[in-house]
């Protein structure tokens, strides 16, 4: 037990340096884990525009520490270890593979706050856990493919195939086909977040094969730019704007707007109130936005997929309502039924329509 | 003009001064980076080299930490450097690690929730055998075929890489992770786990086989008759034929050695530090064990402080970009650089250099 011994002692010096936040001498100090590099114009990205937003709200108040390229390996508990012993005071944990380690740390830091991203694991009081609804933009991304293919071959970079991304899938095929009866949609896994090399070649094969719209679940603009190569594709900007690509071949986006959430959650640190939480916020509090819809877009299609939008954001509409089958052809959601939280929340299943299988 | 002699024998002085040399050119060049980076050259200087060792917030757990992180270095070091010493170029250890992780970890997770003290042995052989025999492929190929090693051996870590998705979404998933990938955390059951032997100190069993993998190396390669065979078959490939050297032996035992060592690093690994089966438990030892050996001149001693290095600018540029945020792409052309300046020194151990007009011989 000596090595529990020697980080709690460095936590309890750390707890006498940090805590003085409370009465405004010293920082608060916010870490940042991330799983790619904070110029990668997505997910990464993102996020750190979240942390940028934190400095920008407290000012002097905090002080942000963050580090990129962290594997999601053993190498992601040494450093939020080293990240916790520097004194920080809340942690965000950035990618899924970061669940395991980002518990095991909490359990030797009793003082310093963990948020992770994604994940479901919260082992300790003192970790909390905060994702996104994306498969509600989704929606209105599918809805937009749909009308806008003209081969109805729709291509999909997927990357891992975890709950998140199979949500994501689901959602964008089931409002593809609400309003495009023929529409396909043909799925690579790339099983990476972010390699630019990879996510090109993908979305390069995908246009080979007939495919003139490209989702990506990937975080690079790789399939962005070879979507501009080609020509006549369409593509939207995922988890960041990608706005360089717009109107063509970008007409959309995901944005994932996570700054809200991070004040939030540093203000908390800072009154003391914080405590653990699952947060999951779709486009009704503004943590997914859409991003501007291009003028590639035909109107009639782009006043539509605003109506999607709105009736998602007041909640008149969820976007996995029944009828809905499973791929096996088994029942799902009876008509007017809605996905609970559970189901999605561990979705390993593609629904009716969708062809190949989910890689195990 | 400045020339290069070629020295007769290696200059003893120059294989001891080449590592310093180098780490001080790092270190400046380094440094002028760091500078037009903005950032004070000394202070990421000193967090780098000093602080994962000595820096009073950090060492306690750094310091452990190290050896953590050098261990499958030096033990997958270890095992290359045999067969490249006898000209076997086995480049796939990624892959033989990975499939050694899988091995061994199937095993524990078909025990579990069982609790018994074979459990861990068991797994330890499934990992080299894991290891052995995807080493094996390569081998066996070229014995009977002919193929090139480098190309099969690496080739086959994509294969691996592969296997080890379908197994961290398929059969080796945790059934009661709610349709995520990844296996069950073998830092919950206590049989399998290859946990700290003495807490805070970062030995655990994989520590303990890099430094007996290193002994063995040593006295091997030194003492034995396999060890005689594989440095004459590098150094004097038809004198050793002419010797009696049975090459086919000699390329199953080296890449055999060096796929079972592989899939230990994996299986200790994946029972300890990871903790789990996912699709992203690889991050790239087997290639970076390639250096290693390399940088440790081949020689198991010169692989063992050649693994710490490495270990130490892994640790340090984690917390110099931590600190002094200092981004993660500056790091890696640091630790690039190193490795330039140490094979660029390198050439004086080898090579004389001459001022002046050349000599006639």
């Amino acid at each position: 037990m000596l090595r529990r011994t020697l980080i709690a002692t460095a936590a309890a010096a750390m707890a006498l340096t940090g805590t003085a936040f409370a009465d405004g001498h010293a920082k608060t100090k916010v870490g940042f884990v991330y799983v790619g590099p904070v110029g990668d114009g997505g997910w990464t990205y993102e996020h750190d525009q979240g942390r940028l937003a934190v400095e920008e709200a407290f000012g002097d108040k905090v002080e942000t520490i963050f580090q990129e390229n962290v594997p999601e390996g053993a190498d992601a508990e040494r450093v939020i270890t080293q990240m916790a012993l520097s004194g920080a005071n809340i942690i965000f944990t950035t990618s899924f593979g970061y669940m395991d380690p980002t518990n095991a740390v909490a359990g030797k830091f009793p003082d310093v706050k963990f948020e992770h991203a994604t994940g479901y694991k919260r082992e300790h009081p003192n970790v909390s856990t905060y994702s996104a609804r994306f498969y509600e933009g989704r929606a209105v991304q599918g809805h937009i493919a749909g009308k806008m293919t003209k081969t109805n071959k729709i291509g999909y970079i997927a990357s891992f195939p975890i709950p998140e991304v199979i949500r994501g899938i689901n959602a964008a095929y089931i409002h593809a086909k609400k309003v495009n009866p023929d529409v396909e949609f043909n799925i690579v896994w790339a099983y990476t977040w972010f390699d630019p090399a990879k996510e090109a070649d993908a979305a390069t094969a995908l246009i080979e094969q007939g495919a003139d719209v490209i989702l990506q679940h990937t975080d690079s603009t790789a399939p962005q730019a070879a979507a501009q190569k080609a020509g006549n594709v369409i593509t939207f900007g995922q988890a960041s704007d990608m706005g360089e690509y717009a109107p063509m071949p970008r007409v959309s986006s995901i944005i994932d707007n996570w700054a809200p959430y991070y004040i939030d959650r540093v203000k908390a640190v800072m009154d003391g109130t914080w405590e653990s939480k699952d947060t999951w916020d779709g486009i009704a509090p503004g943590m997914v936005e859409i991003g501007e819809i291009s003028d590639a877009v035909p109107a009639d299609v782009k006043a539509e997929a605003l109506a999607l939008k709105a009736s998602i954001s007041d909640g008149s509409y969820h976007v996995f309502t029944g009828p809905l089958k499973k791929q096996d052809g088994s029942d799902w959601l009876a008509d007017g039924e809605t996905a609970d939280d559970g189901t999605l929340a561990g979705m390993n299943f593609y629904v009716e329509g969708l062809t190949g299988d989910i890689p195990q | 003009m400045v020339r290069l002699e070629k020295r007769p024998q290696p200059s003893k002085k120059w294989i001891y001064l080449t590592p310093i040399v180098a780490v001080v050119a790092t270190m400046i060049a380094g440094g002028i980076m760091f500078a037009i980076l903005g950032k004070d050259p000394f202070e990421a200087i000193r967090t780098i080299f000093w602080d994962p060792l000595f820096n009073e917030q950090f060492a306690a757990y750094s310091r452990p930490q190290l050896l953590v992180k050098a261990a499958p270095l030096i033990l997958i070091a270890i095992g290359l450097s045999l067969g490249f010493r006898a000209g076997i170029w086995n480049i796939g250890a990624e892959g033989q690690y990975i499939m050694g992780a899988i091995f061994g970890a199937a095993v524990g997770l078909a025990f579990y929730p069982t609790e018994s003290w074979i459990i861990f042995p068991l797994m330890v052989i499934a990992g080299a055998i894991g290891g052995l025999l995807w080493a094996m492929i390569p081998g066996v190929l070229r014995v009977y075929f002919r193929t090139n090693e480098i190309l099969v051996s690496l080739l086959l870590v994509y294969v691996a890489e592969f296997i080890l998705a379908s197994m961290s979404l398929g059969l080796l998933r945790n059934p009661e992770g709610a349709g995520f990938p990844g296996s069950r955390n073998f830092k919950s059951y206590a049989s399998a786990h290859n946990a700290e032997l003495i807490a805070g100190t970062g030995m655990h069993w994989g520590v303990v086989a890099a430094f007996i993998a290193v002994i063995f190396a040593y006295v091997l390669l030194a003492k034995h008759m396999l060890g005689f065979q594989i440095r004459l078959t590098g150094e004097a490939p038809r004198a050793a034929r002419f010797g009696g050297v049975n090459p086919a032996r000699l390329i199953l035992f080296c890449l055999g050695t060096s796929g079972a060592l592989a899939g230990l690093a994996g299986l200790f690994e994946v029972s300890g530090p990871s903790g789990q089966i996912s699709i992203d438990f690889n991050v790239g030892y087997g290639f970076t064990a390639i250096i290693v050996a390399f940088l440790g001149r081949l020689h198991p001693v010169g692989i063992l402080l050649a693994g710490l290095l490495m270990a130490l600018t892994y640790i340090g540029g984690e917390l110099a970009s931590l600190m002094l945020g200092i981004p993660a792409a500056a790091i890696q052309a640091f630790q690039g650089m190193l490795l330039f300046f140490l094979l660029a020194v390198d050439v004086l151990t080898n090579y004389r250099v001459s001022f002046g007009k050349a000599e006639v011989a």
